[in-house]
């Protein structure tokens, strides 16, 4: 979660121009735990530097959707991991099953949070998708560089694929 | 000039990572620590970055022999520096107070955690504040600069090297764990945009040399080790030659040196960042984090008509006592925000004359204070 909100506030804050604060919350557990990413995008001087009313929320897991959708503004867009979320509070959902479709076509639940950033790019005008493959590019660890860039590249067509399906009906 | 590896310079990085840069770009080529959170990426990065820039990292065996190893590097003529979280920082106390009674310049970063004891190493507090200004025994008088963003990681600890060498007295960077492990785009200066201060050295022949020599800038010039100059270091209370004394003057000589070149240079040292102060009744004083929610709240204020300002001082310690006496004369109330049950404040009230209103806001449960927070104390309490 962490690694996706650097991926984003780098293709926002540096590829893209804007200004970015991202911050991150975890527990004391070497490895597991929840963790959550914060990130604040403005095109002007960021103070506070959390968000206090959510614009978009990625929830990859029940807790997650459950603890933080209060925050979420009523036109807010909410983007969840259908395979792992299936409590969905009254809002309309986009969900993927990320780490489903990561585990399938990768063969490793460790992208499902790049395919997310992928639905991101697709879904809102929040980051481009050229700034988010040149953020995964710079921030990948050496070696994974490939399948992150395949991870996203399954994360915008999956929105489009869902969109197409929903035109045709 | 200093060769440093900051290649491009607009980037997004953590101010961890942003403080260990600062450290290299003010020339700090040794680092002795022990890995704790949230301080770790300093240690991290600096066992990369230093090798390249032909400075040496070591890992010691605790936070205690970690400053000692600073320290003697220090006198050996290499500008040094440890990073460390709140269990550490009470293991340092004890050489803090050696390095400043030996006048030795080095740079201690404290990335504040939640205390007491291990507490809680992911998140934040402000709880180190008054252990940062009374953490060793003794009459003993601390420089601590704050940062409150990323940028600030990175100058701050720049200027914390330049005070250290200047005043040779350790500087303690007091950081947290948000600003410490946040990311934000900073915009690097050239390396020659850098203002580098470093230690005087002695012109006098090396048989009058005296490393604790007092004068009217109460800072003595320093010899390092090796350099042909002969003398003593010790931790007990010494002459200007560097040899304990039980004398009265020479102790009472000494002990005033090590006040003065403080007490004096408060004008040089301390910095303060104010936001719509001049017209203000109310002011909200608050440092490093907190100042970025109270800044938010007092343009909330402000957009409610509301006579409110920001105090942000940047070094927390030596406080500001004078600034602050002049300000409190103009205001009817102050709300000082702090994460922990209370510290800062007695400082702001041992400075007030009794007429204006001090009034706490305080969070410790590994939470930040938030703008609206601040914004509801002003309006219950204006």
């Amino acid at each position: 979660m962490v690694f996706a909100g650097t991926v984003l506030a780098e293709a926002i804050g540096v590829e893209d121009g804007k200004n970015v604060c991202q911050t991150q919350s975890y527990g004391p557990e070497a490895r597991g735990g929840a963790s959550r990413s914060d990130l604040v995008v403005s095109s002007g001087e960021i103070y506070y530097p959390k968000p206090l009313k959510l614009d978009l929320l990625l929830a990859l897991t029940q807790e997650a959707c459950d603890t933080y959708f209060p925050a979420l503004k009523e036109d807010g867009v909410l983007i969840v991991d259908s395979g792992l979320v299936d409590q969905l509070p009254d809002h309309k959902v986009h969900g993927f099953p990320f780490t489903q479709i990561a585990r399938d076509q990768i063969g490793t639940s460790m992208v499902a949070n790049i395919i997310a950033l992928g639905a991101i790019a697709a879904l809102t005008k929040i980051v481009s998708r050229k700034g988010l493959l040149e953020a995964i590019k710079k921030r990948a660890p050496k070696g994974t560089e490939e399948r992150n860039l395949k991870a996203a590249q399954l994360g915008f067509e999956l929105t489009q694929r869902k969109k197409r399906a929903r035109k045709k009906r | 000039m200093v060769k440093t590896t900051i290649q491009k310079r607009e980037r997004l990085i953590l101010g961890n990572r942003a403080c260990a840069e600062g450290a290299i770009a003010a020339g700090c080529r040794f680092f002795a620590g022990y890995p704790i959170t949230p301080s770790t990426e300093i240690a991290e990065v600096l066992a990369w970055e230093l090798p390249k820039v032909g400075g040496k990292f070591i890992q010691m065996e605790d936070e205690i022999a970690s400053l000692a190893a600073v320290i003697g590097a220090s006198v050996a003529g290499v500008k040094s520096m440890t990073a460390t979280s709140g269990p550490g920082f009470s293991l340092m106390q004890e050489h803090i107070g050696y390095a400043f009674m030996a006048e030795v310049p080095c740079v201690i970063v404290n990335v504040q955690r939640g205390g007491p004891s291990t507490g809680l190493p992911t998140k934040i507090a402000q709880a180190d504040t008054m252990q940062a200004r009374w953490g060793t025994h003794g009459d003993y008088h601390a420089i601590a600069l704050a940062p409150s963003s990323v940028a600030e990681c990175f100058h701050f600890t720049i200027r914390a090297f330049n005070l250290s060498e200047k005043y040779r007295t350790p500087v303690i960077v007091l950081t947290d764990e948000v600003v410490g492990h946040m990311r934000e785009k900073v915009t690097f200066p050239e390396s020659s945009e850098i203002k580098i201060i470093n230690r005087m050295k002695p012109t006098v022949h090396p048989g009058w040399y005296q490393h604790f020599e007092v004068n009217p800038h109460f800072v003595s010039p320093m010899a390092s080790f090796g350099e042909g100059y002969r003398y003593n270091i010790t931790g007990l209370t010494h002459n200007p030659d560097g040899f304990p004394t039980a004398r009265p003057v020479a102790i009472k000589e000494k002990l005033d040196k090590l006040k003065n070149k403080i007490t004096h240079n408060v004008n040089d040292i301390v910095e303060i960042r104010e936001e719509f102060m001049e017209d203000a009744h109310i002011a909200v004083f608050a440092y490093g984090i907190v100042a970025r929610a109270a800044r938010q709240a007092v343009h909330m204020a402000r957009e409610k008509r509301i006579k409110a300002g920001l105090i942000q001082p940047l070094t927390v310690w030596p406080f500001p006592d004078v600034y602050m006496e002049h300000m409190l004369e103009q205001l009817d109330l102050v709300i000082v925000a702090e994460l922990n049950q209370g510290q800062l404040i007695r400082e702001v009230m041992r400075v007030n004359t009794g007429k204006t209103r001090v009034r706490g806001l305080n969070r410790y449960d590994s939470e930040l204070i938030t703008p609206d927070q601040i914004f509801q104390k002003i309006r219950e309490e204006k």
